[in-house]
């Protein structure tokens, strides 16, 4: 059970760090929102699993901090893209012709 | 051995969060700096909780979440324009 808890938290830690790599390396709103919220979601689920299997007597609280999770991470990223998309913010478009013309971002 | 690589890995996520926090051209990209920033952090106090073994860091866990998931929508809302 230990084990499976110490493996389970070190996969959430690399998947909080790739959600914040992808954060800063994603060249839009909209990527950065995908990548930000899908990754850091399986990596605090993995790394909460992970707790709770090490220590089964916090798994009541430890479940209930998912599902928190689960309810309203999409609920926040959804809200942020469609503000987003109503005020018009920058979309990153690969050109062919002229990459460096699409290179000046938001406003 | 293996808190020193969780604590690693956290860290780097949280300091490319922070970096797309302070450097966002737009405020919509700080706002996503700040949300991915929000739910690291809370990995991270249960992770500490599960570190220093006491249990009192998971209700805390609990109220930044709900706390951050309020930031979110708030900034989201106030950005539109409603």
């Amino acid at each position: 059970m230990n084990i499976a808890g110490n493996i389970l938290i070190i996969i959430g830690g690399v998947f909080l760090a790739i959600g914040g790599l992808g954060v800063f390396r994603m060249p839009d709103v909209y990527n950065r929102i995908q990548a930000g919220t899908k990754a850091t979601t399986l990596g605090a689920f993995s790394l909460l699993l992970g707790v709770g299997f090490a220590n089964p007597e916090w798994l009541l609280k430890i479940i209930l901090i998912i599902v928190f999770i689960a309810i309203t991470n999409p609920v926040g990223s959804s809200v942020l893209a469609r503000a987003a998309y109503k005020k018009g913010a920058f979309e990153y478009k690969k050109d062919a012709s002229d990459l460096s013309k699409n290179r000046k971002r938001g406003e | 051995m293996m808190n020193i690589i969780v604590f690693s890995l956290i860290g780097i996520g949280v300091l490319f969060a922070l970096l797309r926090l302070i450097i966002g051209p737009s405020a919509f990209d700080r706002v996503v700096g700040l949300d991915t920033f929000n739910v690291i952090i809370t990995g991270l106090i249960v992770f500490i909780a599960y570190f220093l073994k006491s249990s009192l860091y998971l209700d805390i866990a609990i109220v930044y979440a709900i706390l951050s998931f309020l930031e979110t929508i708030i900034f989201a809302r106030f950005l539109e324009g409603k």
